[in-house]
């Protein structure tokens, strides 16, 4: 290690005002602030600091999102196996191609996120923000896999630029980045973006695969919105795999379905979860809440059913199990820039994510999906939640200063 | 009668160096003391005395430009040596050569049955400037009649040291500083104290027993959880050695410049007491007693939370009684420190080891140990902040010096201490404190 310090202390006089390489100023900083923990001490304040900084916080959801990004590489595979209509699921064989499928469109995220963050941090003269690691692969892992380069590309960079770095970067954005990526994608593109042709990858990669263009499935939701099925029993057979079979509540569980690349594991979810919960990174208010506004929303649907809207007919462990619900509630919503930030708010914001994600998935036909627009939309009411929260607190005051006098 | 409060929120940390039950004090004589006027928050000196001039301890050395009654007196008798001048001339302390002489007295008539007499004494012997209020965390102006005063009986900051037991004669000094201080407030003189500590109910106090972790000590926990502070009021505070001086001048008429100073931290040879007096200089404290690695140490002047570093060459500031010595840190070059899962991290986050270990006693250095970020993380701060404010609007408020706002969430009932421990998890490493210290100064200037 001292001669990887010694190098990078030879190589910074080139990087600072004046130096040959001042332009690349903010990928020095990162790659060093990366590699050797700054030795800045406090000026003012406390003397001693907690170990934990915004690195490792990225890092460890970045831990938790990996459970899924490997079964999303594995349920690839699988799905593409299964399409090309085969009777043997080679484990490895399955595994690689679904990380052949993922690894260009992580590379594109990255490169594109990461150039436009390093330029900005250049250009303001800041050091580079670690938000976009967790941003970067999510955006893969929420979108279908044969999602064009191009479109994430643009995307991406849309969404960094007008949702992140013009508010003033990490910590001050109004929306989640990465969904706001979904959705823009989602509406810019819609054609590509949703239907029956996305979700099961096609091509055949490096000769991995067979060949199974012209095939189509749907996600189960999609299947429910365009069923027309009139009772509980006619959704159940709407929803089925590509072969044909129909699928059963464990394997929306286990993910086994196609959908968003890292979307479809509840239990690779959970496992997430486990890990965000108990590091308490990720403030379990928000993810009980989100559940529980979703299955009280699940049970009126049901409760209420009708042949108008055939998702209605959903059970709650369907509704909770299938489409990017799960995702969303775990690694979209309580992300901390974009939530509620009083302990009270983070309940009201939570449960609303549930019912409105249900909402517009049961009651918009249009929208199979309804996850990523509940984030966004309680994105957009969050700060007016904390408004309210914010100003009990202030009526006690109040209160408390009129009894006094 | 005594008011108990359980203290939900908050955090010990737990730091190597910390003295051992039963240690006794040491002596320790020191060549020249010093006195420094930012320790008297809001009190803007004007000399009484120059360079080369004799001084009795007690004698004046400075008074508020503002309200000539506002003293600050000397601790010892001598000469002074030298008044350090900063920018602009502004005074950065005072040095105080130690010779000899007699200490000034001053009349103890009426002076715990009068309202007038007990604040004419407090305010010339120089224990008034001694005294801080909220709002603002400042030293009170001269007439101001406060609405409680609350003293703070012990210390729950990490390596604090706490007397194990109090003589009769303690006891009876404290009674007699409580029997003033109740001249100078409308409402009660509370003493806060660990639940089933040594020190007993004091005649003319209401005692406060507080459970729980830091800041289970500070002030403005207690008045918190008593009652809080309205725009408009004014609260006295004050720790238990300034009630123990007070006592002393109502009962004597001369007051006791000396402390005793708890030398704590992981780089301290052997933790230990000193007995000493208020501005003593670092080295005399520190008797070169300090851990020889060849590695950079930061001495502070207090505990690490709240104290100043003031160097091997400083003195003791006048508002702490605890000398922290801990490793500066700078010259150490940990390789991808945010991936580390070495034991010896502290952390309030599970993802550390040392998280689990509740008894290891860590001996952390001054680094930030992270760059400085935006605030990312919610509710961070509210895990450690035992009022009912919310810390994380408040102080957005004061970023954005919206006065209204900054009223209407509670900026008078916090002092800058209360912040110290949100800015110790603080994972975007944000200054809290010295946030919250520009925003009462900057809410002092715009409404006088």
């Amino acid at each position: 290690m001292k001669a990887l310090k010694k190098l990078m202390d030879k190589a910074r006089p080139s990087f600072e005002e004046g130096g040959r390489l001042h332009a690349f100023r903010s990928v020095y900083d990162g790659i060093d602030t990366f590699l050797f923990t700054p030795n800045e001490t406090s000026r003012s304040g406390v003397h001693i600091h907690d170990s934990m900084d915004s690195k490792r916080t990225m890092i460890i959801v970045i831990v938790a999102l990996i459970p899924c990004l490997l079964f999303g590489m594995y349920n690839a595979g699988y799905q593409h196996w299964l399409a090309a209509g085969a009777s043997v699921f080679p484990f490895w064989e399955l595994m690689l191609y679904g990380f052949l499928a993922v690894l260009p469109r992580l590379v594109v995220a990255y490169v594109v996120g990461l150039g436009i963050e390093f330029i900005v941090a250049q250009w303001r003269k800041e050091e580079i923000q670690e938000g976009f690691l967790v941003t970067g692969i999510l955006i893969p892992m929420i979108c279908p896999i044969e999602t064009p380069l191009w479109m994430i590309a643009v995307a991406t960079a849309f969404s960094v630029i007008f949702v992140k770095e013009v508010f003033g970067g990490t910590g001050y954005n109004i929306f989640n980045v990465a969904l706001v990526t979904r959705a823009f994608l989602f509406f810019a593109y819609p054609a590509q973006m949703s239907g029956d042709k996305v979700f099961v990858a096609s091509g055949n990669i490096l000769g991995l695969g067979g060949d199974v263009d012209g095939l189509t499935c749907a996600t189960p939701l999609g299947q429910v919105a365009t069923s027309g099925a009139s009772d509980a029993a006619g959704v159940a057979s709407a929803m089925t795999d590509i072969a044909g079979d129909p699928v059963s509540l464990w394997h929306m569980f286990l993910g086994l379905i196609p959908g968003s690349f890292g979307e479809t594991s509840t239990l690779c979810i959970l496992i997430g979860a486990l890990i965000l919960l108990f590091t308490g990174i990720a403030s379990w208010r928000i993810i009980l809440s989100v559940f529980a506004g979703g299955a009280a929303m699940a049970l009126i649907a049901n409760w209420c059913a009708t042949p108008t809207y055939p998702a209605s007919f959903l059970t709650v462990g369907e509704q909770l199990c299938l489409g990017g619900f799960a995702f969303a509630a775990v690694f979209m919503a309580p992300d901390p820039v974009t939530s509620c930030r009083t302990n009270t708010g983070k309940y009201i914001y939570g449960f609303l994510v549930g019912v409105v994600a249900i909402l517009i998935r049961t009651y918009n036909n249009g929208y199979p999906e309804g996850a990523m627009l509940a984030v966004l939309l309680m994105n957009a009411l969050a700060p007016l939640i904390d408004y309210c929260v914010v100003e009990a607190n202030v009526r006690r005051r109040l209160a408390r200063a009129k009894t006094a006098k | 009668m005594s008011i108990g409060i359980k203290v939900k929120k908050g955090l010990d940390i737990q730091l190597a160096g910390g003295i051992a039950n039963g240690t006794s004090p040491s002596e320790c004589r020191c060549a020249t003391v010093a006195i420094v006027p930012d320790d008297f928050t809001g009190l803007v000196p004007k000399m009484e005395l120059k360079e080369g001039e004799t001084v009795k301890a007690g004698q004046p050395i400075f008074h508020s430009k503002l309200d000539e009654r506002l003293k600050v007196t000397s601790p010892v008798s001598g000469t002074i040596k030298a008044v350090v001048r900063g920018e602009r001339r502004k005074i950065l302390r005072v040095v105080i050569e130690q010779g000899g002489g007699e200490p000034t007295k001053i009349s103890t008539d009426g002076i715990l049955s009068d309202k007038k007499a007990a604040r004419a004494a407090m305010l010339a012997s120089g224990l008034w400037a001694m005294l801080r209020q909220r709002p603002y965390d400042i030293v009170p102006a001269a007439d101001t009649r406060f609405r409680d005063i609350f003293v703070t009986g012990f210390d729950s900051a990490p390596l604090a040291w706490n007397p194990a037991s109090f003589s009769q004669e303690e006891i009876k000094t404290l009674k007699a500083g409580a029997k003033l201080l109740s001249l100078l407030t409308d409402g009660k003189v509370y003493v806060s104290r660990r639940a089933g500590s040594s020190l007993p109910d004091i005649d003319g106090a209401e005692m406060v027993d507080v459970e729980g972790p830091h800041p289970a000590s500070n002030a403005g926990t207690v008045i918190a959880a008593i009652n809080p502070v309205n725009k408009g009021e004014t609260v006295g505070c004050l720790d238990l050695a300034t009630l123990r001086r007070i006592g002393v001048l109502a009962l004597t008429g001369s007051v006791d410049f000396s402390t005793t100073v708890a030398v704590t931290g992981s780089e301290v040879k052997t933790p230990r007491l000193v007995e000493t007096v208020i501005g003593a200089e670092m080295s005399a404290i520190l008797q070169n007693d300090i851990t020889d690695d060849g590695r950079k140490k930061r001495v502070i002047s207090g505990n690490v939370l709240t104290g100043v570093a003031v160097g091997e060459e400083g003195y003791l500031r006048f508002p702490y009684r605890q000398v922290t010595v801990i490793p500066e840190g700078d010259d150490a070059d940990e390789f991808m420190g945010w991936a580390s899962l070495s034991p010896r991290k502290q952390s309030t986050s599970p993802t550390f080891p040392g998280y689990f270990l509740r008894r290891k006693l860590f001996k952390p250095d001054a680094r930030l140990l992270g760059g400085r970020r935006a605030m990312i993380m919610s509710g961070e701060y509210d895990k450690v902040f035992p009022m009912d404010i919310l810390p994380e609007y408040l102080i957005k408020a004061i970023l954005a010096k919206d006065i209204d706002r900054m009223e209407q969430l509670g900026i008078y009932e916090v002092a800058p201490e209360d912040f110290a421990l949100a800015e110790y998890v603080d994972t975007s490493k944000l200054e809290l404190q010295k946030i919250v210290r520009e925003g009462l100064d900057y809410l002092r200037k715009e409404l006088s």
